[in-house]
């Protein structure tokens, strides 16, 4: 490699290319709205747990279902390179509800008991791991998934095979050096890694509007800097999240090359329980997408109100079994320190 | 014999070509340089990364989260402090996972003072690695331990720090490592890159045995019955020399090679505290909140009816930074004569 390298200077890489977004399937709309339900009505039940004695903190993704669902139908699933790294945050939740994670699962860890298979009680809700779908554990950490994307992404271009790695986290945090991190270890040349980089932009960090603190319209775009393409989307319209995450995905299982993109949400409850967690007037995707469907007569209100009513039945269930199970005892805070058995010393 | 950065890297050849490491990355590591320390040249899956330390600590998660063997370097202890929260991640995973996400990866690092480099280039970070739950922390002070030592880190299953002492980088060890030629000048012409062009330099491994040492095993480098001194790095040479010296005049000083941090070899320590009555540690850190007081505490607690004296801590000042003048570095960092002082107040204290 010489030191200095002639480079074309990239105008603009904004969109997807053609052939890809051609080949989009079309999407399964009631799927998409029953599962879109399933995850409000999951999301709304633990949010109201943390006002209960059986759970602490609710952070979650109220608001970003029409894009979350469509990303969780297309995700590759399974375990090693073959199949998609997710690399998660707190407000993931409807994309593991779409990759059928069960309401319980949920339950158990905003519960905090020892039945919570992601961390044991350990770990605020939202906070998943799980091996057999490649999804490494999500830490409260703002934007460190983005540094670790691109080494599950060169295992997986080394491994050869169509499987990607999806990080995913939201607007303000994109101003650590994490993202930058991201974009530049994902496009070295020659060596450009298999990432779908995911922007999921509610217009707030907290209670730090995007405006106030950032001169950028957006912040995928600086993936023109780095030689990566990139799009927004509309995040409320599960059509149009469908669309664009089927022709990004699509392009970088093919190209094997990085992808940004930015999906503009709402946040319908504030950012967590810390801030009450009441709800906020901003478009509701969920209600706009029934909205729709009615409209376009699809269903009537009274079929989608029932689909929506039996998710909220199984997540009440859910609950009432989850508060019977144990909290975890004292005496495992010392469980799983080393990979080893018996390797802890005080 | 093998220098620390021979040793180191033929380790790192037997790592990628039998234990499956798949990639050695960080800052210069990859050719033509190998690393400002020389300790990854001629290896196949070394690769220079961007100038970017949490970029390199987060990429070696990523490969171990997806099945690969990394070692990551970070060029100087010196700038892995902007990795903390990533390094205090690679530690929990495991735990937060409920086991289910382990996070096999090495990271090596040069520490320490003694080559002139004041404010950054002289950083320890033994205090503030061993802070870090759910990492193995090695520190070793000899070419056969470093090959030894980094053998059984890529061997091992959780991250491991593995930090080795830069003002000792280029000392040839003393001890053999298995499989090593009998002439340094040898295994120099052998592996050691030519000045210039080396584009198409190869490196001639020589042939090494199955060889390596458990982490959380200490060495005891001399015997003695007066008291204890425990510690590692660029210091264990060091108090071994003094000890030697000190001999001669009738105090017997045992000094104990920590090598392992943590895990660290409290059997090992603990019965030499039984048997000598008298501790002593000696490390580079900064004094306050430093690992040796943590040794301290727990021997006070544990072997309190023990001891004839109170236990000792030789360590750096607790001050901003490691001045460049010699005056500076000297009046900062423990020199042989403050371990020659420690050890004489020590052992003539009585009970
Ligand atoms: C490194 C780090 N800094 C600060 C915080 C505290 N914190 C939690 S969420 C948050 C705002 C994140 O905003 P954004 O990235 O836009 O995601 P959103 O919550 O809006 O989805 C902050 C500052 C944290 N968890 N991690
Ligand atoms: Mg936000």
């Amino acid at each position: 490699m010489t030191k200095t390298r002639d480079r074309e200077v990239w105008k603009s890489l904004r969109g997807i290319p053609e052939i890809y977004q051609n080949k989009v399937p079309p999407m399964d709309a009631l799927r998409v709205f029953d599962i879109m339900a399933k995850a409000r009505a999951l999301e709304e039940r633990l949010r109201k747990i943390s006002k209960t004695e059986h759970g602490y903190f609710w952070v979650g993704g109220t608001g970003e279902e029409a894009f979350n669902v469509p990303l969780g139908l297309l995700v590759q699933k399974g375990q090693g390179p073959a199949f998609d790294y997710l690399h998660l945050h707190y407000r993931s939740g409807a994309i593991l509800t779409a990759m059928g994670m069960p309401m319980i699962d949920a339950v158990r860890q905003m519960c905090s008991r020892a039945t919570d298979r992601f961390s044991g009680g350990r770990n605020f809700v939202h906070h998943y791991s799980i091996p057999a779908w490649n999804v490494v554990p999500v830490s409260s950490t703002i934007e460190t998934q983005y540094t670790m994307a691109p080494g599950t992404a060169l295992a997986q271009k080394r491994f050869g095979g169509t499987g990607i790695t999806i990080v995913n986290g939201g607007d303000a945090g994109t101003s650590e050096g994490d993202f930058a991190t991201c974009l530049n270890w994902s496009s070295i040349p020659g060596r450009e890694l298999p990432v779908l980089i995911l922007v999921v932009n509610n217009q707030w960090g907290i209670s730090t509007p995007f405006s106030e603190i950032r001169g950028e319209q957006t912040a995928i775009q600086r993936c023109g800097s780095y030689g990566i393409r990139w799009e927004t989307v509309d995040g409320n319209d599960p059509t149009a999240s469908w669309n664009a995450l089927s022709a990004a995905i699509a392009y970088v299982r093919d190209t094997r090359k990085p992808f940004g993109l930015e999906a503009a949400v709402s946040r319908l409850h504030g950012h967590s329980s810390s801030s009450g967690g009441a709800r906020v007037d901003e478009p509701d995707c969920f209600e706009a997408f029934k909205g729709q469907l009615i409209e376009q007569g699809t269903a009537s209100e009274d079929q989608l109100e029932t689909i929506y009513i039996g998710h909220e039945d199984e997540a009440r269930k859910a609950f009432e079994t989850v508060v019977r199970e144990p909290l975890p005892t004292p005496d495992t805070i010392y469980d799983h320190i080393f990979a080893e058995e018996n390797s802890w010393q005080p | 014999m093998a220098t620390i950065a021979q040793a180191i890297r033929l380790a790192l050849h037997v790592g990628e070509t039998r234990l499956g490491v798949t990639d050695i990355l960080g800052e210069d590591v990859g050719p033509p340089l190998g690393g400002v320390f020389t300790v990854t040249q001629g290896l196949k899956t070394a690769w220079n990364s961007p100038l970017d330390e949490r970029g390199i600590i987060g990429t070696a998660m990523g490969l171990a989260l997806a099945g690969q063997r990394c070692v990551a370097e970070i060029q100087f202890c010196d700038y892995v402090f902007n990795t903390i929260d990533l390094l205090k991640l690679a530690g929990s995973s495991h735990w937060s996972s409920m086991g289910q996400f382990v996070l096999p990866m090495v990271v090596m690092t040069p520490v320490g003072a003694g080559i002139h480099g004041s404010l950054y280039h002289s950083h320890s970070f033994d205090s503030m690695m061993t802070h870090i739950p759910g990492w193995k922390v090695v520190l070793p002070s000899t070419a056969r331990d470093c090959y030894g030592l980094m053998i059984s880190a890529i061997r091992d299953p959780n991250p491991v720090m593995f930090l080795y002492p830069k003002a000792l980088v280029r000392a040839q060890g003393k001890d053999k490592i298995p499989g090593e030629p009998d002439n340094p000048r040898t295994l120099s012409k052998m592996i050691d890159a030519p000045l210039g062009d080396r584009s198409s330099w190869i490196p001639n491994w020589p042939v090494l045995p199955d060889f390596s040492i458990p982490i959380g095993t200490a060495n005891i480098l001399k015997s003695g019955c007066d008291l204890t001194v425990v510690t590692y790095g660029r210091h264990a040479p060091l108090c071994h020399s003094i000890a030697n010296k000190l001999g001669d005049e009738g105090i017997s000083a045992e000094v104990i090679d920590l090598r392992s941090l943590y895990p660290y070899d409290w059997e090992t320590i603990a019965s030499s505290v039984r048997k000598t009555r008298r501790f002593l540690q000696v490390n580079e850190d900064g004094a306050i909140t430093n690992f040796g007081e943590h040794l301290i505490r727990r021997i006070t607690e544990e072997l309190f009816y023990e001891l004839e004296a109170p236990p000792k801590l030789v360590a750096a000042r607790a001050i901003p930074g490691i001045g460049l003048a010699w005056p500076l570095e000297q009046a900062t960092v423990p020199q042989p004569d403050d371990v020659e002082q420690a050890i004489r107040e020590l052992a003539n204290l009585s009970a």
